[in-house]
């Protein structure tokens, strides 16, 4: 096994350093906590061949996710399709066109069994037997699926009206599923007080700095499912902000080891315009993100206080991409686009990414001539009540080949 | 008139390890410098060189999230309840 590269904690404002223990803000100045790398360790033993010789998961990239020797949990997790969307490109009139398909993540149908697999395997490494989290819903299934079969105890704190897929999707799993009447931003007030409370690991506050190092894992699948290249531009759905500067961070990292060349890419932010303090400070061109009260369909992007967006807001003015918010019309719309033209049925958040790159690829902002990535987080099946009288109902009949034929013959079947 | 005020772990090194401390203070602002006096420290980690409150900082009265309400001019009455919450991430 070779030795790990993780350095530290590091502060994103002052620099600080701190050794690697269960903390996520600076002490001196408040700001967030990141896990910070030697790469230098890594120099010529980190290749293609060897990621290529591991197993399809998530940990063939392990020398770059913040754990000690092996993963403790969710061994299996990640390494998702990525397809070739040539149907939806013909529609969108673009000529190279990839779906980064993490609605079918193992075990629980997000990426945020990437991010989960390892907040989980530190909290071991740290000693704790009680992990939880607060969440938008795609998390809380995660946490308790992942803890569960990992022998963990497990605390989920969601807003009382999440999705019923979403609920059950965390129930499932024994886990102790609490419902906070309000919006997630008072889920994650009330989580922020729990976690200094009780001596868990909660793997959005104090394991955040690791846990939010497990979305890189879906940029390196991304670059290797290429060819080893980093795509011209990359659409990524933003809640927190957080995922899209992960992927940012993760094709810098490949491109500093040497792994891929430098391909300029963009990274694109997507927001549901009833939440979208990021996109408007991107598209205001100021770096202050106001908070907002949310109000979408697209429950797990409803975060009115994004606690990345000056990050994310930063990642894609540096990178050249841009910003953009879709309506919840627009986001029905692009789900079942999603499905007809692709057979992908993607959760409300994939409707804001797709939504968004339509708007993007209209207004220019996104070449039609260019390679495009867009990355799809969740799985549809979790948020069924956002299209249940959206899609056609099934035409009853009795078991007779006459009835049929008639049926047939109204759709002008031969 | 003593405002509560609910602590976060990161700060709590300021405060002797309490939780909640009891601040006096007519606005957010006055009780954030009252803060300062009783604990000093706070006021560099909660404000910036302006004395703004810093964006990874949400400083809650009661439910409210004092942005939406006057920010630092926020007032204050006898048996409010202010909350310091470090901004924590989730979603995408």
């Amino acid at each position: 096994m070779s030795e790990s590269i993780v350095r530290a904690l590091k502060c994103r404002e002052c620099g600080q350093e701190y050794e690697i223990q269960p903390t996520h803000v600076c002490e001196f100045c408040f700001g967030p906590l990141e896990v910070v790398y030697d790469y230098e360790k890594l120099e010529g033993k980190f290749t293609r061949e060897l990621i290529e010789s591991r197993p399809q998961n998530m940990w063939r990239y392990k020398e770059l996710l913040p754990i000690d020797g092996e993963p403790k949990v969710g061994a299996n997790n990640g390494f998702t399709p990525l397809i070739r969307a040539d149907r939806l490109a013909k529609v969108l009139g673009v000529k190279e066109l990839y779906i980064k398909n993490d609605s079918v993540c193992y075990p629980t149908l997000s990426f945020k069994d990437r991010v989960v697999a390892v907040a989980l395997s530190k909290a071991v490494e740290f000693g704790f037997t009680t992990v939880a989290c607060a969440s938008t819903g795609n998390l809380a299934g995660s946490v308790a699926a992942n803890a569960a079969a990992a022998g963990l105890e497990s605390y989920v704190f969601i807003p009382e009206d999440l999705e019923q897929g979403k609920v059950l999707g965390a129930a499932i799993f024994g886990t102790n599923i609490i419902g906070i009447r309000g919006q997630y931003d008072d889920v994650n007030r009330l989580c922020s007080e729990v976690a200094g409370k009780y001596g868990w690991a909660f793997v959005n506050v104090n394991v955040r700095p690791f846990y939010a190092e497990g979305s890189k894992s879906m940029g390196y699948e991304i670059m290797e499912q290429l060819g080893w290249k980093a795509p011209k531009h990359v659409v990524v759905p933003m809640a927190s902000g957080s995922l899209c500067t992960k992927i940012d961070k993760s094709i810098k990292e490949f491109i500093k080891l040497g792994l891929i060349e430098d391909n300029g890419t963009a990274v694109y932010g997507a927001q549901a315009t009833g939440c979208s303090p990021i996109s408007k400070s991107v598209k205001d061109g100021t770096d202050m993100i106001h908070p907002v009260k949310a109000n979408t369909i697209a429950k797990s992007l409803a975060i009115g206080n994004p606690a990345d967006g000056f990050y994310a807001n930063r990642v894609i003015k540096e990178s050249g991409g841009w910003c953009e918010d879709v309506s919840d019309e627009e986001v029905i719309a692009a789900m079942k686009l999603l499905a007809e033209t692709e057979g992908i049925f993607a959760e409300t958040a994939g409707g804001v990414t797709l939504g968004s790159a339509i708007k993007l690829i209209e207004s220019g902002k996104l070449p039609r001539d260019e390679s495009i990535v867009l990355c799809i987080t969740g799985n549809g099946l979790k948020t069924q009540e956002a299209v249940l009288n959206e899609v056609a109902k099934p035409r009853i009949i009795n078991a007779s080949l006459k009835e049929f034929d008639v049926l047939a013959e109204a759709d002008g079947v031969k | 008139m003593t405002i509560a005020v609910r602590i976060p772990t990161p700060l709590r090194k300021l405060t002797a390890g309490a939780d909640e401390v009891a601040i006096e203070g007519a606005t957010i602002g006055a009780l954030i410098d009252n803060l300062e006096a009783a604990h000093p420290g706070m006021k560099e980690r909660l404000c910036d060189e302006n004395g703004e409150i810093r964006r990874f900082v949400n400083v809650y009265l009661n439910d409210e999230d004092v942005r939406f309400l006057e920010g630092r001019n926020t007032a204050l009455k006898s048996g409010d309840e202010v909350s310091i919450v470090p901004a924590i991430a989730g979603g995408c």
